[in-house]
């Protein structure tokens, strides 16, 4: 659904996982960001109605973008920059259990 | 000048439950409220429904409003989300849960069973989630906890079906011993009734004073905070043993944490700050008891202005000076749980003079000394 | 005491918040910069420091503008604390912040908040669809991350923006498929009488035409939009949309909304600042004096949260607070303040010239604001507009008392996406003015942190100090 311009300035490559599938992004981007550019749309469920929720507003306004990031729930994904080695989940309904 | 049986000054919980049993005897209140009903404590508290953990004095009175929290659909029309899930005190140490056990052994004797002590198993089978090192504590089966504004919406709503009024944005300014009553004056009007009732809550200390009632009274701003929905892990609410803390899951999955922390109250402006040192222990005592409460999200904290007498027990009688002047205040953050009776006491003893249950803990003498 | 504490406390990255701390830190007070993103900008420059975007071109002049502020600002001596959230500022003025995870108190002697603005909700039936995003979405993912949609791009709405963001995407070599624009005919009647001074500010008219040419040249527009669907199971499919009595449908891949920017005064109420309803703007502003102070002692707010202005005006306003920060605190005379603050007011006059036309212009229409009983009101809660309209019939008068009954407001985003929409929704059933009906009651924290974090808070007076020196 988005993808990167063809003659960007050149930036490292990021790796993470999300729900354990690696993907790629570009350092500095939002991991909501990584995440749309990846081709996911959907991160998360609702814990009211479980409807699938994709970010909206990318400017942290919304909360529709929350993810779990490295194990902590409840993550705003456009507003955390990818680091490599992270890894992201997508959240069903109310968040998951931690051990 | 309006004229009505009684004039109720407050529109919190405990005025419209006035209103509401005065009603059910005939007599018609006018409730004046200065902002909206349950725009303060009534409103915005925890909810909890608690008959556990009281203070002696206060127990046939919230063992008798519980029996009417099982059965608030008859008496308000409204289910208010009053669910019974029971409260749990949870001990943290061998010597908190002796404690616990002579409690419940003393409230035995006095003939009240609704508080049973439990051990480490039971604690668990009850809370799961809590932490290893807590070794048991007691039980209140039939309390609960119920939606606060929703309660106090359906006591002023069932009051005014049965003919009270309930005047919200009129705040009364003064009152004044007439031959035959009182005149209250308000910022609309002034009113005469044969009978006052002061439910003004945090700013009731102004008019117990004009009744010949000087009482040293608090107003506190107890704080509540709210998480994000978490995985449904302890139906009960859970109270602290050892420490201030108070702790209810919604069905929703969302987390209620509170415990009488402080923030800071100014009556004038009817607002609130948060004091986030005060949050910051109650949050410590919510992880050390829940671990898995570390990573929830705490969405909203807020506070309410309540009243607090020196012996953190309200004050619920006649007037220790004037004929037809009783009180209902000072509930020290924990007066939710007891509007169904105290509405009922208050209309007894305004038709009356007598109250079906002992107020006389409650009652306003108790502060001459101190107050002068 | 005075060692443990800064001068001036900058709350927001934007024009206004650079422009301030600038202004601050020359004057020679220490001054920090709290701003929840990671590089300076705010909304309009967003990472003009480290863009992947290489072709100037694609972002415009206007964006570009952006580099000497933030020069200014990085050679001031500002300290400049990144990827930061202040959450509270209590009556002392200690600004909770959270960053990286932990949080702290800063003391400060003056608070400049200047929190920008937000995109208005559009709450059509269907919005919740993933596929559906705001204009602002898509042109923060194309400054930060050089990313445009592909597939069928829809926009809807009203407002400069939109119009911004299709020729950005038309000069990137992007393609939008259609503009739905909803702008209420009735509208350019009531601006009518601003024309003159609008047209005075020549610059917004040269600029307004070539964005509406260059949109017109590349993309079906369809005017008088008067209802619109988002549609699909799971996903957005395709829009429906309503012209003229006529009922249409086209296939999409990524609607993306926008009636215009609102301030973001979710801090500003948390703190207590008093706030007014703008029949004009349709929004909540803060109450203020000459010099942005806000209602609450020490609290001046500037820019775009102080009442929609734009870039240029939200600068000048952040270096007239600031100025008046620095008279307070005593390294300016008034004399000097007033000397110093010329400039900038008669910039300030400038940059406001023909806003009213603009305010009117782009006005969006009520059925946009005030939501078809279907749509969702509430994102985070999933409330309809109908069940608001019943609670009102139930004798609920507001949007705190609402709460209790619907929970809306009540979720994460604590009414940042819902708070206009609720209100004008009760409004509109009572049958009064929106500013009769109030916004709720906004409390601290002003985002989620967790437990832990407020677990791990200073407790002692002594902590405190500590922290705030450190
Ligand atoms: C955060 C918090 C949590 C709590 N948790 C619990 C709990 O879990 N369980 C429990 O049992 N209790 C709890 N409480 C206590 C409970 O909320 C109160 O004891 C109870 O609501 C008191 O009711 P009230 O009607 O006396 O007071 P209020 O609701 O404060 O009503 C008094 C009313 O009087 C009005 N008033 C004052 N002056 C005037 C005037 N001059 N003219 C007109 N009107 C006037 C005020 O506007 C106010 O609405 C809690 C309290 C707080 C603040
Ligand atoms: C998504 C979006 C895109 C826009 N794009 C353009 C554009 O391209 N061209 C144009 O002319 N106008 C644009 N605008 C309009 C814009 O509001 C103004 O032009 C200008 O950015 C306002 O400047 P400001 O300094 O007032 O606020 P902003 O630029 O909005 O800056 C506010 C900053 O404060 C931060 N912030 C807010 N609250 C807190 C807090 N509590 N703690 C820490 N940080 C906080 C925000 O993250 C943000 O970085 C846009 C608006 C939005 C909402
Ligand atoms: S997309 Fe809206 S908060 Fe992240």
């Amino acid at each position: 659904m988005f993808a990167r311009l063809p003659d960007l300035k050149e930036r490292a490559v990021v790796r993470l996982t999300v729900d354990g599938r690696a993907i790629e992004a570009r350092a500095g981007e939002s991991v909501a960001a990584a995440l749309l550019l990846s081709g996911v749309l959907v991160v998360r469920t609702t814990p009211v109605s479980g409807a699938p929720r994709g970010p909206f507003c990318m400017m942290g306004v919304c909360f529709d973008c929350l993810v779990s990031i490295d194990g902590e729930p409840n993550r705003q994904a456009c507003m955390v920059t990818v680091r490599d080695g992270m890894q992201v989940e997508r959240m069903q309904g109310a968040r998951k259990v931690d051990p | 000048m309006t004229v009505a049986d009684a004039v109720i000054i407050g529109g919190g919980i405990q005025g419209c439950s006035a209103a509401l049993h005065l009603a059910r005897l005939g007599a018609k209140a006018v409730v004046l409220e200065m902002a909206h009903a349950g725009r303060h404590a009534s409103g915005v508290n925890a909810g909890g429904v608690r008959t556990l953990g009281r203070h002696m004095a206060e127990v046939p009175l919230a063992v008798a409003a519980l029996e009417a929290w099982h059965r608030i659909g008859d008496l308000v029309d409204d289910d208010c989300g009053f669910e019974s899930v029971g409260q749990v005190m949870v001990a943290e140490t061998d010597a908190e849960l002796t404690r616990m056990r002579s409690r419940a052994e003393d409230l035995s004797h006095a003939g009240f069973l609704h508080e049973e002590p439990i051990d480490s198993a039971d604690l668990r089978r009850l809370v799961p989630a809590v932490a290893d090192h807590c070794v048991g504590g007691l039980v209140a089966r039939r309390d609960g906890a119920a939606n606060p504004f929703r309660a106090t919406l359906a006591f002023k709503r069932k009051a005014e079906s049965l003919g009270a009024r309930v005047r919200e944005g009129v705040r009364a300014l003064g009152i004044e011993r007439v031959p035959g009553g009182w005149e209250v004056d308000t910022d609309d009007g002034r009113i005469a009734a044969p009978a006052v009732i002061n439910a003004a809550g945090a700013w009731a200390d102004r008019f117990a004073a004009q009744m010949g009632d000087p009482v040293p009274l608090q107003a506190i701003a107890p704080m509540l905070m709210v998480t994000a929905p978490m995985p449904r892990f302890v139906e009960p609410v859970v109270i602290g043993g050892g420490r201030t803390l108070s702790f209810k899951q919604f069905r929703n999955g969302t987390v209620l944490v509170g415990g009488g922390h402080r923030g800071r109250a100014d009556r004038a402006s009817q607002r609130t700050v948060l004091d986030w040192r005060e949050l910051s222990v109650n949050a410590e005592s919510a992880c050390a008891l829940f671990p898995i409460m570390r990573t929830a999200r705490v969405v909203r904290a807020w506070a309410g202005i309540e009243g607090r007498m020196p012996d953190d027990i309200p004050v619920i009688g006649p007037s220790g000076r004037q004929d037809g002047a009783f009180h209902a205040f000072g509930f020290s953050a924990h007066g939710f749980q007891l509007a169904p009776i105290v509405g009922a006491v208050i209309a007894d003893l305004v038709t009356s003079g007598r109250s079906r249950l002992p107020i006389e803990p409650f009652r306003i003498g108790r502060f001459r000394a101190a107050a002068g | 005491m005075r060692d443990s504490m800064i001068d001036v406390a900058v709350i927001g990255g934007g024009p206004a918040g650079l422009a301030a701390a600038a202004t601050c830190a020359e004057a020679g007070l220490t001054t920090y910069l709290i701003d929840e993103q990671a590089s300076p900008g705010g909304q309009i420059y967003r990472a003009i420091a480290d863009t992947p975007v290489a072709d100037r071109a694609i972002l415009g002049a206007d964006y570009w503008r952006g580099e000497a502020l933030v020069a200014a600002f990085q050679r001031s001596g500002a300290v400049h604390l990144a990827s930061a959230l202040a959450w509270d500022v209590t009556p002392d003025l200690e600004v909770a912040v959270s960053v990286g995870g932990g949080s702290r108190f800063l003391r400060a002697r003056r608070v400049i908040i200047a929190s920008g603005a937000l995109e208005r909700p559009m709450p059509v039936p269907g919005w919740t669809l993933p596929g559906v995003m705001t204009v602002g979405a898509g042109q923060i993912l194309l400054k930060s991350s050089g990313a445009v949609p592909s597939g069928r791009v829809v926009l809807a709405g009203c407002g400069p923006l939109l119009y911004l963001l299709a020729a950005q995407y038309r000069r990137a070599g992007a393609e939008v498929a259609l503009i739905l624009d909803t702008t209420p005919a009735a509208n350019f009647k009531r601006a009518l009488r601003h024309l003159p001074e609008f047209l005075l500010a020549g610059s917004y008219l040269a600029k307004g035409a070539e964005l509406l040419l260059s949109a017109q040249r590349s993309v079906e527009i369809v005017r008088g939009v008067d209802s619109i669907v988002a549609a699909g199971e799971g996903q957005l499919r395709s829009v429906r949309y309503n012209v003229r009595g006529q009922e249409r449908e086209v296939s999409a891949d990524l609607l993306l909304l926008h009636q215009g920017v609102v301030p973001n005064v979710n801090l500003s109420m948390a703190i207590g600042c008093a706030h007014d309803w703008d029949g004009e703007q349709l929004c909540w502003s803060p109450r203020l004096d000459a010099w942005s102070n806000a209602t609450v002692g020490g609290v001046a707010i500037a820019g775009d949260g102080a009442g929609i202005g734009g870039a240029a005006a939200a600068a000048e306003r952040g270096r007239i607070a600031a100025l008046d920060a620095a008279r307070h605190l005593g390294v300016l005379s008034e004399a000097q303040r007033d000397l110093r603050a010329a400039g900038p007011r008669a910039a300030l006059r400038r940059a406001m010239r023909g806003r009213r036309f603009l305010d009117l212009l782009y006005a969006p229409a009520p059925s946009f604001r005030v939501p078809a009983d279907n749509a969702v009101a509430c994102r985070c809660e999933e409330v309809v507009a109908r069940q608001i309209r019943d609670c009102v019939a139930l004798g609920v008068p507001g949007p705190n008392q609402m709460k209790s009954f619907l929970r809306c407001g009540m979720g994460p985003c604590q009414g940042r996406l819902c708070g206009l929409t609720v209100t004008e929704t009760i409004a509109a059933a009572r049958g009064v003015a929106p500013g009769m009906v109030g916004h709720y009651r906004i409390r601290p924290p002003i985002k989620p942190i967790t437990l832990g974090e407020i677990a791990l808070l200073p407790k002692s007076e002594a902590a405190i100090k500590a922290v705030a020196r450190g």
